[in-house]
């Protein structure tokens, strides 16, 4: 297999986007990071995606923002992993400049939530869920997240009010992103205050419905110009679990997470140590929590710990959501993975702006899906 | 309506039958074709018992489609070790703990319309106290 | 009647809802200050995820746990309700999946307003005596309907019973004989597709539960020639208390023998459940040797009349819930818009 590396990247403001839909949306992505790299087109586009089909009766997206994108005849699919389906799409395009199938290659992850009823939308994302065990019984995505969130403050004894880092982290790193949904700071104080959805968890624990598209070009080594500041994909992988979460021996631990982390630091040849900074899947803060340690950055139930000491902020020892995360950059489903390939691409390239993480050599970036039965793991390297 | 996918779930939502193997006499609920403990596929219908405690509990507030909030699920992990997911019917959610012996009873879980399909299968509820048998 | 084989009740169960609605919160809500109170003080209303279906497996299980019957030995099962959840489909499929009891069971559901348990008891007796099955399952179920501000409003209530009918000699109560006397008479009545029933207000009273519960009573008591003082309980269809307590003094029985009994002083009328429900509570006290007396009434109308006679099994036979601790299970429900929710008489828009 040879190296791939990602040239371009793109993405449109994550929010509310009234006046565009899926194919505006993901086509404003790819042309950017087409752009970007200095490419007309590419061998192939993988776009993750996961509600087109039960929330905007759109399937074959691939091909919709292919034609929408100006790539036909180009080779375009759509690559389902739920929530971490952009993540997905983008080790689809690795696998494929890695074996010679192409040379050129673009992934893009692209979400239209807000045109869909509320309780579409929550219908919709517990698609993720088993439907059997799980959907069918009234669990929600958020349910599912509150059950791990209260057996985690059992088992550790932590408050609520231990979550907090994580949502102020957040939000504060969102405050100078541009695309950034939620570009207000917020306080401990405001998260200790916000409103519950699903006790015990708050609004300020939980990632918002929105739209949103992110692309990357990732070419092999022979097709480099001078131009570019290539980020090497030092490692993809991913792992699975079980679909419903009462099946797994441990709940409290994500075990896919976990297991596609070690494939990616082995095949990068680094460990949690070497990384700069740390693109997390915040849907919830409880899974920020268990990705930290499924990450190896804390044992396991040490993860708030991790996050009261501060080493999670700007200038700690293991930054995350840099941008702002799915927390308060926002969360478009099936386009979060993409956005933060395309956030620790710029990282590594120096472009962080304001939120530049100094001297950042690698990025570790997860992406995980039905609550922890799929996870997407890259390592980035400058 | 998923009249078909409800019909083949009766056994296991109507009665909580699982699988017992009989290599390991593990239990294990759903069913599957291999069991989770020895990988085996010696495995018979077994009813669980049905008995249990909250392993952990939330509150659903805004509810997907085909469910009216506000209510309650749980993991419930049951006698026989295992765990699964279920909504808590009987109890108030300041009554709900971790730990709360629970017990398991059928229910309506889905109600497709005022017209439409009724789906039936396990909820939990705390255990009904009862007197002694005289 | 008698069967042509002796048969009795090896197992019961019942089963009444944990919520109540208090009578004053409807009477708040549609009469005047200083009307006359209420029949009865609350009545039990079902959880939102409850129906005649899910009421009749749970009294079912605790029938068929208590008679410790093998599954494959039972050979019928009917419920007796108004209230079915589906106005074509049986219940009785349902309830007897949940059993583990399918497929080679007689099902259906049964229909004759308030009677429609005490006619499955009919058929479970019947089926049992002539030897067609070993055991037959009984229920009688409603989640009780009335229209919003009428007087049943003031006391349709919720729950039932579950009785498991098999050979005498397993039997913890043995049926000495039954009865069963009707004619057409249009006291109370639902038509398809109509939300409530109607019925025909003080006509439902002496032309109507009277008569029929008198004629059925006095025919059984002359069947198995005995008298009102030969029997420790007697259980009646339970519309209001006064009802019972009026019919029962003209038979000649005393308030002693109808207390135990008469369940809906503390939760209403459970319609086709009423009496099935009173009888499980005679059951949960009665003493070896007790002969109890039963008289159903249905709208439409008629009585069925049973007389039983206790075994010394019934000691044995009580194990799990009975129907006082699900009378102490009791949480009110926040006022008559948390009720007319939780009825469906109001949905959600």
């Amino acid at each position: 297999m040879r190296d791939a590396f990602i040239v371009g990247v793109g993405q449109t403001p994550v929010g509310e986007h009234w006046d565009r839909g899926l194919r505006e949306l993901g086509a404003e992505a790819v042309r950017a990071a087409l752009d970007d790299a200095g490419f007309e087109t590419a061998g192939a586009l993988y776009v993750g995606n996961m509600l087109g089909g039960c929330v905007n009766g759109q399937e074959n997206v691939a091909t919709l923002v292919a034609d929408a994108a100006g790539l036909l005849p180009v080779e375009a699919l759509k690559i389902e992993a739920a929530c971490a389906s952009g993540g997905a799409a983008v080790r689809a395009a690795a696998l494929a400049v890695a074996a010679g199938a192409c040379d050129v290659a673009v992934a893009a992850g692209v979400e239209k939530m807000t045109d869909g009823a509320p309780d579409g939308i929550i219908a919709g994302l517990a698609t993720a869920a088993d439907q059997d065990y799980e959907a069918s019984h009234g669990m929600s995505f958020v349910a599912l997240s509150a059950l791990l969130m209260r057996r985690y403050m059992h088992e550790t004894g932590a408050p609520r009010e231990a979550f907090a880092p994580f949502a102020v982290v957040a939000h504060a790193n969102a405050a100078t992103n541009g695309n950034a949904m939620f570009r207000e700071p917020i306080s401990a104080e405001q998260f200790g205050r916000s409103a519950l959805v699903a006790s015990p968890i708050g609004i300020f624990d939980a990632a918002p419905v929105c739209d949103g598209a992110a692309a990357v070009v990732v070419c092999s080594q022979e097709a480099l110009r001078a131009h570019h500041k290539p980020v090497r994909i030092a490692a993809a992988s991913v792992a699975t679990d079980t679909i419903a979460l009462a099946a797994r021996s441990d709940v409290l631990t994500l075990s896919a997470a976990a297991v596609s982390a070690q494939k990616a630091y082995a095949a990068a040849g680094r460990g949690p140590k070497d990384m700069d900074l740390f693109e997390a899947h915040d849907a919830f803060t409880i899974i920020t929590a268990l990705s930290l340690e499924a990450c190896g950055f804390a044992k396991r139930g040490e993860a708030l710990r991790l996050a009261a000491e501060g080493c999670i902020a700007p200038g700690g020892c293991i930054p995350i959501s840099t941008f702002g995360g799915l927390k308060a950059r926002g969360h478009p489903v099936g386009a979060s993975g993409a956005y933060q390939i395309v956030e620790a691409a710029l990282q590594l390239r120096g472009e962080g702006g304001e939120n530049q993480v100094k001297g950042a050599r690698r990025a570790l970036a997860q992406s995980v899906g039905g609550h922890g039965s799929v996870a997407v793991t890259h390592i980035l390297e400058a | 309506m998923d009249l078909a996918r409800y019909h083949r779930l009766r056994s296991a939502y109507y009665r909580l039958e699982g699988q017992r193997c009989t290599s390991c006499q593990a239990v294990q609920f759903p069913a599957r074709t291999t069991c989770r403990i020895c990988r085996a596929r010696t495995l018979e219908p077994h009813r669980l018992s049905g008995r249990g405690t909250v392993y952990s509990h939330a509150e659903v507030g805004p509810a997907p489609r085909g469910f009216a909030s506000p209510y309650l699920v749980a993991l419930v992990q049951l006698e026989e070790g295992l765990l699964l997911t279920a909504q808590l019917t009987d109890v108030d959610p300041e009554d709900v703990m971790i730990g709360l012996p629970v017990e398991m009873v059928t229910r309506r879980i889905q109600e497709h319309g005022a017209q439409g399909y009724l789906v039936y299968g396990y909820k939990f509820r705390p255990i009904l106290p009862r007197r002694k048998a005289s | 009647m008698r069967s042509a084989q002796p048969v009795g009740i090896a197992g019961y169960g019942a089963y009444v809802p944990r919520l109540r609605v208090r009578t004053s919160d409807i009477s708040n809500a549609w009469r005047p200050r200083g009307a006359i109170a209420p029949a009865v003080a609350e009545k039990s209303v079902p959880g939102p995820d409850e129906d005649v279906v899910t009421m009749s497996i749970e009294a079912a299980r605790t029938a068929l746990d208590r008679a410790g019957t093998e599954l494959e030995r039972i050979g019928a099962v009917w419920v007796g309700t108004e209230s079915k959840p589906y106005a074509v489909k049986p219940s009785a499929t349902i309830v007897a999946e949940a059993l583990g009891i399918t497929p080679h069971v007689v099902a259906a559901d049964m229909e004759f307003a308030c009677k429609a348990g005490s006619e499955a008891m009919q058929a479970a007796v019947a089926f049992v005596g002539s030897g067609m099955v070993e055991a037959a399952l009984a229920i009688g179920m409603d989640t009780a309907q009335s229209k919003p501000g009428d007087a049943l409003e003031y006391t349709a209530g919720c729950g039932g019973a579950a009785y498991l009918f098999a050979a005498a000699e397993d039997a913890l109560a043995v049926v000495e004989a039954s009865v069963s006397h009707v004619t057409d008479t249009p006291d109370f009545f639902r038509r398809e597709g109509a939300a409530y029933p109607e019925h025909g207000g003080r006509f439902t009273g002496e032309p109507s539960y009277f008569r029929h519960t008198r004629a059925a009573s006095r025919r059984l008591l002359e069947d198995v020639g005995a008298g009102p003082e030969d029997f420790a309980h007697a259980v009646f269809h339970q519309p209001v208390p006064k009802f019972v307590e009026k019919v029962a003094s003209e038979l000649g029985f005393t308030p002693a023998q109808i207390d135990t009994g008469l369940v809906a002083r503390r939760m209403g009328n459970a319609y086709a459940g009423s009496s099935l429900l009173g009888l499980a509570a005679v059951l949960d006290v009665a003493r070896p040797g007790d002969r109890i007396f039963f008289c159903s009434y249905g709208s439409g109308a008629g009585s069925d009349a049973f007389a039983f006679r206790v075994t010394g099994r019934i000691e044995a036979r009580r194990a799990g819930a009975a129907v006082a601790d699900y009378l102490d299970r009791r949480q009110v429900v926040d006022g008559y818009g948390r009720y007319l929710q939780l009825r469906g008489k109001v949905r959600r828009g």
